[in-house]
């Protein structure tokens, strides 16, 4: 019982943390993800500039390892949210690095997309908002709700990083109790409660693309 | 209704420019049912695709009902578009959407209200007989049903023109012909004219009125189906005839011709092409008792092409004192071709 009252403060850090940086993720990575695939070669918007500068831009914020980025990011966390340090603090990083991871699983999803389908909506006379609202969005909606899905696990991995610096949540009990007191029964039921929070959003991921995908 | 002038299509590669389209002049009348035939990598396909700009070329002009589609703006060209329809090999139907919501999809980007759109579709489904499908996804159709969605989505917004790509090259034989079948009443019963692309003669022989023969990259022979059928120029369009009817001579028989022994000096071997209501006549009889002239008859064949019977024969005429030469001069004075396969040295044609 002593237990359960030390996780439940913890999870509700780690799911708000979470869940935040995944609205984030979503509402700029899947933008970026469309405007990627729509400006490359080819397609229905070429702009081989604008893609080559977001598309920089996306490695060099993915090829930062997240632990880093924590650091690098202090400066910027303290102007936005007044500090460096916390749980609402943590959203910050959390975010800056799912939007492109989100953006690049976005672009992928968009591309399995059947270029006939395309072609036969501009031979229909769609404009590229229409392509992209009435046929890449539907048409590839399966593959982006996985691709937010694997987005949403990761961030769980992250939030314990960025628990353990200090940001509160699951990795920080695992870190404070775990490592520092040297209390292997809470680390494993840390371990446990994580298992459980990734196995849930995996099932609610699947069956959604599951009914998504049911008549296709 | 459409006329192609000069069409060039240049893909530029490291290698060096790929011509794929070269010079290329058709002229399409309202409410015909135009093919193109040729091999895959021809062009054909890069050709339909100018039509409706899909493809810009890199010279040339194109016009549909008066209207220049290669100066077009990017918004008149979204207009005009609307009104000329597409179909595709392999159907391009919105996997997300049932039959009705793809059948829907040209009228909602068109800006069409929901309660049009619903009767539209409702009149489209009927004419292409899925009223029962019309909840399915395109998973749960067959093929020819998927390309009887394409073709009522072509259709949704009106269109004057129809751009078949390939449209039944994916369908089985049977399939093909009731497709060629609704694409022919479309045309009749809505007056609009087709153009469809093919590497399948009897397509053409099915449905088409006029036809191009396009073999690497330029057109080759252009005319009635009639007239391609009976007098094709090119070896390219004996060839594709040759896949679809036997009016043209078998290798085997041939080979026979040229070995042939000619009986005497007069004696010849003639191909005789006749179209129409010629292929009722008593010709070889009225050779015989009229030049008293003796036939041979080495191969017949009578093909009907849509309603208009169309035949071959081949025969070797025997005879002296020139009955051979009147009864060829009698031919031809009847309208029917004759070509002389094999003959005495003065005589011979070609």
């Amino acid at each position: 019982m002593q237990i359960a009252n030390l996780l439940i403060e913890p999870t509700v850090e780690t799911l708000y943390m979470v869940f935040t940086a995944t609205i984030f993720a979503t509402v700029f990575g899947i933008p970026l993800g469309i405007l990627l695939m729509v400006t490359d070669k080819g397609q229905i918007l070429q702009n081989l500039p604008i893609n080559r500068i977001f598309g920089t831009i996306v490695n060099v914020l993915r090829s930062i390892p997240f632990i880093i980025l924590l650091f690098l990011l202090i400066p910027f966390t303290r102007l936005l949210v007044g500090k460096a340090i916390g749980t609402t603090a943590s959203i910050v990083p959390l975010s800056i690095a799912a939007v492109p991871f989100m953006a690049r699983l976005t672009e992928t999803a968009l591309r399995e997309v059947d270029k006939g389908i395309i072609e036969a909506a501009q031979s229909m006379g769609a404009s590229p908002i229409q392509i992209i609202k009435k046929v890449l969005i539907p048409e590839s909606l399966p593959s982006i709700v996985s691709g937010i899905t694997i987005t949403i696990i990761n961030l769980v991995g992250y939030s314990a990083m960025a628990g353990a610096m200090g940001g509160g949540g699951l990795g920080d009990l695992a870190v404070r109790y775990g490592y520092q007191r040297f209390k292997l029964d809470i680390m494993l039921y840390t371990v446990i409660v994580l298992v459980v929070i990734v196995q849930l959003i995996q099932a609610v991921g699947d069956f959604i693309v599951k009914q998504i995908s049911k008549n296709r | 209704m459409i006329y192609i002038e000069e069409l060039t299509k240049i893909y530029p590669s490291k290698y060096g420019d790929v011509k794929a389209l070269d010079g290329i002049n058709i002229h399409v009348k309202k409410n015909d049912i135009f093919g193109v035939i040729g091999l895959s990598g021809a062009g054909k396909s890069t050709l339909l695709k100018c039509i409706n700009m899909l493809e810009t070329p890199t010279s040339g002009s194109i016009t549909i009902d008066g209207i220049e589609m290669t100066t077009l703006t990017p918004g008149e060209l979204k207009e005009t578009r609307k009104k000329i329809g597409m179909i595709f090999q392999h159907f391009n139907l919105l996997s997300s959407r049932s039959v009705r919501g793809n059948i829907a999809f040209p009228l909602e980007i068109d800006g069409v209200d929901k309660k049009r759109i619903d009767k539209r579709v409702d009149e489209l489904l009927s004419l292409v007989g899925l009223t029962d499908k019309a909840q399915s996804f395109p998973s749960q159709l067959s093929g020819g049903q998927k390309q009887r969605v394409g073709i009522a989505r072509a259709l949704a917004n009106n269109p004057k023109v129809l751009l078949c790509d390939e449209a039944t090259s994916a369908l089985d034989p049977q399939t093909t012909l009731s497709i060629l079948d609704l694409l022919r009443d479309i045309n009749k019963k809505l007056g609009i004219t087709i153009v469809l692309i093919t590497h399948d003669m009897n397509v053409i022989k099915q449905i088409c009125q006029n036809v191009a023969v396009i073999d690497n990259s330029k057109v080759v022979e252009q005319g009635s189906i009639l007239e391609i059928f009976s007098n094709p120029k090119t070896k390219t369009a004996r060839d594709f005839i040759k896949s679809v009817s036997f009016s043209e001579i078998p290798d085997e028989l041939q080979k026979k011709i040229d070995k042939l022994e000619l009986d005497s000096s007069e004696g010849i071997v003639i191909k005789i092409g006749f179209v129409g209501k010629i292929t009722a006549k008593p010709i070889i009889s009225t050779l015989v008792k009229k030049f008293d002239v003796d036939a041979n008859i080495l191969y017949g064949n009578i093909d009907y092409i849509q309603d208009t019977p169309f035949g071959t024969l081949i025969i070797e005429l025997k005879g002296n004192n020139g009955r051979t030469g009147k009864a060829l001069e009698y031919l031809e004075e009847l309208g029917v071709s004759v070509d002389v396969i094999r003959g005495s040295e003065h005589m011979e044609h070609h």
